[in-house]
């Protein structure tokens, strides 16, 4: 099994004739993914090289579709809109893929739109291996099985999944949740579905400095998930205090959003943290082992 | 973007925020002259952003146009020196002349962002004037706070309540709830993630004022307000920031450090990570550098030479895993950099794999080079290469 996402669910893409939209669309419909249209305002009738067709508005989208799912990728001035045009659709999940989306766009949305699960924004999407894929995240890395994976980062996921796969270990559903401060779905509302999904037997948390998401989500761990295999990383260490690094969210300020509160809190949780992204398989192989 | 005091306050008087009466001036002549023009005692103030400006004597008292002068020489003469959070200090190119306040009592009172509740968190203290992290360690209760429910927005009450729960003196009372809601609506209309009051003072004649301002607005949202790159301009500039954006990259993903290896990956986790492995390998780390996502050949090109050029790096370890990136173009851009850059050469360690990756291996076993299989190995052969 999987969350969030499975063969079944039928996927919009909002801006599928802009160049990002059209290329994974494409992408994300030769993995397996139950695209069923797109919309581009004023491009309504029209039809997408693969024969998706294209409609004006997302609720003409989701009345001839039925479609549950969208992908974003607008450009940052109308990514809120796009996610207030998808939430009174009836669209009840919806990644936004779009960076540099204002933070306040963000507050309003995440606190007007009870129902609608958000992935990211400034997000690579999720994939549940061998049945979809949402965003923009390489499929041949992937392999089905039971181990779920969150994430802050994009390629970062890549690199934790392919040494996964490598190292024979399949994944249920990855999920690369965002690097800006202000996210619709966090590490904890992830292990809420895993702890749910009898099919998920262990979880990756890839986390990094800045925000308090890892420190919330060991206090999850240790009160509902004591027993699940998981495995902790945190990236940028070595990060100075007061600066960004890439993601608008990687700031470490005053004593928040330290490497060493994350994990002093995974440890204090029961989780192993692992040094670098390839002693990851070697832990969750271990403890894998341990409640076998 | 982080703005200056005098900035803040003039953001802070649209909002309809009492502040006192200033001006601005960039020499000493400047004060001399508004000291002369308008009568009254004054406060010279540095305008940095960096804090700690008293400690470092940077405030200071004026009663005359001859004193005024006199303590500006003084404040200019030196820049803002070192501490903890800015090493390189901070060079003063203007003051702000305001008045002096009689103070009664100083408190404390910001809005900003809380990421895990996903709101805005209104927080007020009757401990003024001091640090606020310093506060909370001291005096944790003494921090009322608020989240505010967006689909709501500012109602009096708040103020009202967090005046009472921060047990403030009876004499902010009337007046908080107000200054509280024109602080909102500033960060809300300006898109903030921080404005900051510190302190808020109570005068002797129970009058209220805003008598610092710290303003922190979101980066994303500049280009709703386009007077805000004007303003940008009289902000010291951080030479990475510059760098980058000269490079064609994003302000954030490109950052100095004093060792010797220098790197570049595709995407901040990734590039974060491949920091760590070098430190891991025992090796000092030059720089971080986030190429971004779908990185072409002359992009890569303008990131080596970024690197090569304007750090200390004596090996430069590439680590890139192509997800939209690909290898081709980034194999391209490298072999580019090699051989019509002026730049000096250092020692290269590349790591190529994702979408295309055969074809940039090509590419690069054609120009002589060959990548390594993991990030661990790459980052241990740049550590030796830099020795």
């Amino acid at each position: 099994m999987s969350i969030f996402l499975d063969k079944n669910s039928k996927v919009i893409v909002q801006g599928i004739t802009g160049a990002e939209g059209s290329y994974h669309t494409d992408r994300m419909v030769k993995y397996g993914t139950h695209v069923v249209g797109g919309v581009t305002p004023g491009k309504g009738g029209q039809k997408t090289p693969q024969g998706l067709p294209v409609f004006d508005t997302v609720k003409d989208a989701v009345e001839a579709t039925g479609a549950t799912h969208t992908c974003i990728f607008v450009p940052p001035p109308f990514a809120a809109d796009a996610l207030y045009e998808a939430y009174e659709a009836g669209i009840t999940f919806a990644v936004c893929i779009t960076e540099g989306v204002p933070v306040h766009d963000m507050l309003k949305v995440v606190g007007t739109t009870p129902g609608m699960r958000i992935i990211g924004p400034n997000c690579p999407g999720l994939v549940s291996p061998g049945k979809a894929s949402i965003g923009i995240m390489p499929g041949h890395v992937f392999t089905p099985g039971k181990v779920g994976l969150i994430s802050r980062s994009g390629t970062l996921t890549y690199e934790v999944v392919d040494l996964l796969t490598r190292a024979g270990i399949g994944q249920s559903t990855c999920i690369g949740i965002g690097g800006d401060p202000i996210i619709g779905t966090t590490f904890v509302d992830c292990l809420r579905e895993f702890k749910n999904d009898p099919e998920t037997t262990a979880v990756v948390v890839c986390g990094e400095i800045g925000g308090s998401d890892e420190e919330d989500a060991a206090a999850f761990i240790s009160r509902h998930m004591p027993e699940t295999p998981i495995v902790g990383f945190i990236g940028g260490r070595n990060a100075p205090p007061g600066k960004s690094l890439g993601h608008a969210g990687a700031i470490i300020s005053g004593n928040f959003g330290t490497p060493q509160s994350k994990i002093a809190a995974f440890k204090a949780a029961g989780v192993p943290v692992a040094d670098r992204p390839s002693d990851i398989p070697r832990l969750l192989a271990e403890r894998l082992a341990v409640t076998v | 973007m982080n703005l200056m005091e005098y900035q803040g306050k003039e953001l802070f008087k649209r909002a309809g925020i009492p502040v006192p009466r200033s001006g601005h001036a960039v020499d000493a002549h400047q004060v001399a002259d508004y000291i002369e023009k308008t009568v009254g005692e004054w406060v010279v103030k540095a305008q940095v952003l960096m804090g700690g400006r008293g400690k470092a004597g940077k405030i200071k008292f004026a009663n005359t146009a001859d004193e005024g002068r006199s303590v500006a020489t003084d404040i200019l003469a030196t820049p803002m020196p070192p501490n903890r959070q800015n090493p390189k200090g901070e060079p003063i190119n203007s003051l702000l002349v305001e008045e002096k306040l009689p103070i009664a009592k100083e408190a404390y009172c910001a809005i900003t962002i809380d990421r895990t509740a996903k709101k805005p968190v209104i927080m007020v203290s009757r401990f003024g004037g001091m640090d606020i992290e310093e506060v909370a360690e001291k005096h944790p209760d003494s921090i009322a706070k608020f989240y505010v429910d967006t689909a709501i927005g500012y109602s009096p009450f708040i103020g009202r309540e967090l005046a009472f729960e921060s047990e403030l003196d009876a004499g902010y009372r009337k007046q908080l709830p107000s200054i509280v809601g024109a602080l909102y609506d500033l960060f809300f209309r300006y898109g903030a993630k921080l404005v900051e009051i510190n302190p808020l003072v109570l005068t002797t004649d129970g009058k209220v004022y805003a008598s610092d301002a710290k303003v922190e607005l979101d980066d994303d949202a500049l280009f709703r307000n386009p007077e805000f790159a004007e303003w940008q301009k009289h902000l010291p500039l951080d030479e990475d920031e510059q760098l980058a954006s000269k490079a064609g990259l994003g302000i954030r993903n490109f950052r100095r450090f004093d060792g010797n290896v220098g790197t570049m990956a595709n995407g901040a986790g990734l590039a974060m990570a491949t920091m760590d492995a070098v430190t891991n390998a025992g090796g000092k780390i030059a720089n971080f550098l986030d190429v971004g996502g779908g990185a072409n050949a002359e992009r890569v090109r303008n990131c080596y030479e970024l690197v090569v050029n304007n750090t200390g790096a004596k090996a430069f370890f590439i680590n890139i895993f192509g997800g939209i990136t690909r290898g081709d173009e980034v194999a391209k851009g490298i072999v580019q950099a090699m051989e019509e850059t002026s730049s000096r050469k250092i020692p290269l360690v590349i790591r190529l794999t994702g979408t295309n990756e055969e074809e940039g291996r090509r590419i690069l076993a054609k120009a002589g080079m060959t990548p390594v299989e993991t990030m661990d190995e790459g980052a241990k052969r740049a550590v030796e290469l830099a020795k």
